[in-house]
């Protein structure tokens, strides 16, 4: 098996409205791919279409080598979603929902996986107490703890920094290159340039439906108009001067 | 799909696990379930009693029935309040996208309910045996009426798992009870039907609360069942089969 997801001729309709037509593409095993666009660009249909969540109307796409069609089941038990709104259980404690998850997998030592993901999200203080008192960046990273319960070959995050704070975004962008680097496969969706320019291995652009560029940021920055020579004063961005006022080193 | 099935019982009891966590942290909801009742005991029994011929001399005894039935009919919007609340956040789509019978996230709210409802009719059964209320049942009656109250916990359960899963609101979900909390007075809950008018009688004669309210009224207190145990379990039974069957259809036409 060498490519984690492949996608052929998907076609999705809500009534008259053609959300995806003839959506084609491949991820490779182990790498970050990001599928950039803008609201209402067709990007949650693909995740949910490709999690099981949602039927296509045509068109074929196998995840794991399994069709998503006719081998849901297997499909289910070798991914993972962390959908748009945080999946976390608001009044149960973070530790609740890991051994949840972890049960739900009927995986054999649902403690043990719940005390060490914890201590990897640095969530160990705040493990026993409900998640309705988490900070959003917390809440995102206790959904992202929860995805990698039973450690899934292959993770799907759609939007998964929209919402947060910069550092609480930086964080996550860490979490998802150690990710990656671990091996797992990282389908990611977001509408932020930077987000896909940062993470991914593979962009794929998405409008309309169609998806209308894809390749390596190199391949991509190949593809468009030569880069012109400009003198610019660089001045900070807004969000290096937040992250150096509040004495954080930004460090991707 | 093998999976799936082998572990149900697994899943559902994790999902239960979860339901049930939900309702003891919001013990709120308990109380408020059973004050709303016990407040209809005592307004009945202290300031309407007195005007009502029931033929009883323990007009308690007479009432609790329609009493607990309205506890549960209103206990049970909170079912659909709290399934509707898992539909609107993320929590449901990580559950489809994991490998686990799809039904139990439905079971484990309705099997929750049957707990959550048999707390507050304790706790009312016990109010009521404060204010007078006695009962020469033997065990083998208190099993029977325990197995109708669950039985009429599970039809309305499944009732409230359609509303949960097709209301656009969080008010519309927990709204479809207020006509199911009004039905034991429009039957033989707290009077007698042959006191209403003929139209009025017709109705609450053939609807169901009044054959489970009367089922159990003659259980508790003794009293030959004759046929009313019968509509009664149909009543409920076939609530139960006709909701569950339109539950899942709405299930499946969400996920």
């Amino acid at each position: 098996m060498t490519k984690a997801i492949q996608v052929q001729k998907l076609q999705k309709s809500y009534k008259q409205l053609q959300v995806l037509n003839d959506v084609n593409f491949e991820v490779e095993n182990g790498s970050i791919f990001a599928l950039l666009g803008s609201n209402g660009a067709g990007k949650t249909t693909i995740v949910k279409i490709l999690t099981t969540l949602l039927k296509q109307d045509g068109g074929t796409a196998t995840v794991n080598g399994f069709d998503i069609a006719s081998k849901p089941e297997k499909v289910r038990q070798s991914i993972s979603l962390t959908g748009q709104f945080a999946a976390v259980d608001e009044i149960l404690t973070g530790r609740e929902n890991i051994i949840m998850i972890a049960k739900l997998r009927h995986l054999s030592n649902p403690r043990q996986i719940a005390d060490d993901l914890l201590k990897r999200f640095g969530l160990t203080d705040a493990a026993d107490r409900r998640v309705s008192t988490y900070s959003g960046g917390m809440h995102r990273r206790l959904d992202i703890a929860m995805s990698l319960v039973g450690t899934p070959q292959l993770i799907f995050l759609d939007e998964p920094t929209t919402g947060l704070d910069p550092e609480a975004r930086l964080e996550v962008w860490k979490i998802i290159k150690e990710l990656a680097d671990s091996g797992t496969t990282v389908l990611l969706t977001t509408q932020y340039l930077e987000e896909a320019e940062q993470l991914a291995d593979q962009i794929a652009i998405l409008h309309e439906g169609k998806i209308i560029a894809n390749g390596t940021l190199a391949e991509l920055k190949q593809q468009f108009p030569p880069a012109k020579l400009e003198y610019i004063e660089k001045q900070p961005t807004l969000e290096e001067i937040f992250l150096a006022i509040i004495g954080k080193k930004e460090d991707h | 799909m093998e999976t799936a099935k082998k572990h149900f019982f697994s899943d559902m009891g994790v999902m239960l696990e979860r339901s049930m966590r939900h309702i003891f942290r919001s013990m709120d909801t308990i109380i408020t379930v059973t004050i709303m009742p016990i407040g209809f005991m005592l307004l009945f029994v202290y300031v309407f009693g007195g005007a009502i011929q029931t033929g009883t001399d323990n007009y308690v005894n007479y009432l609790l029935p329609g009493i607990l039935l309205i506890a549960i009919a209103s206990g049970i919007s909170y079912t659909a309040y709290r399934l509707f609340m898992d539909m609107q956040r993320g929590i449901f789509e990580r559950f489809h996208s994991m490998p686990i019978a799809r039904s139990t996230v439905l079971w484990g709210h309705v099997l929750s309910s049957l707990v959550s409802n048999a707390i507050s009719v304790v706790v009312i059964i016990a109010v009521a045996l404060i204010m007078g209320f006695r009962s020469p049942a033997g065990i083998l009656s208190w099993l029977a009426v325990a197995g109708i109250l669950a039985l009429f916990t599970l039809a309305l359960s499944w009732v409230a798992v359609i509303a949960g899963l097709s209301a656009k609101t969080v008010d519309g979900a927990g709204a479809f009870s207020y006509p199911i909390i009004f039905l034991p007075f429009i039957s033989s809950a707290f009077v007698p039907t042959e006191s209403m008018p003929s139209g009025v009688r017709a109705f609450a004669e053939n609807q169901p609360v009044t054959s489970i309210v009367e089922a159990i009224r003659a259980l508790l207190s003794g009293q030959p069942v004759g046929n009313d145990i019968w509509i009664a379990l149909a009543w409920c039974i076939g609530i139960m089969v006709v909701a569950y069957f339109f539950a899942m259809r709405a299930y499946k036409k969400r996920v």
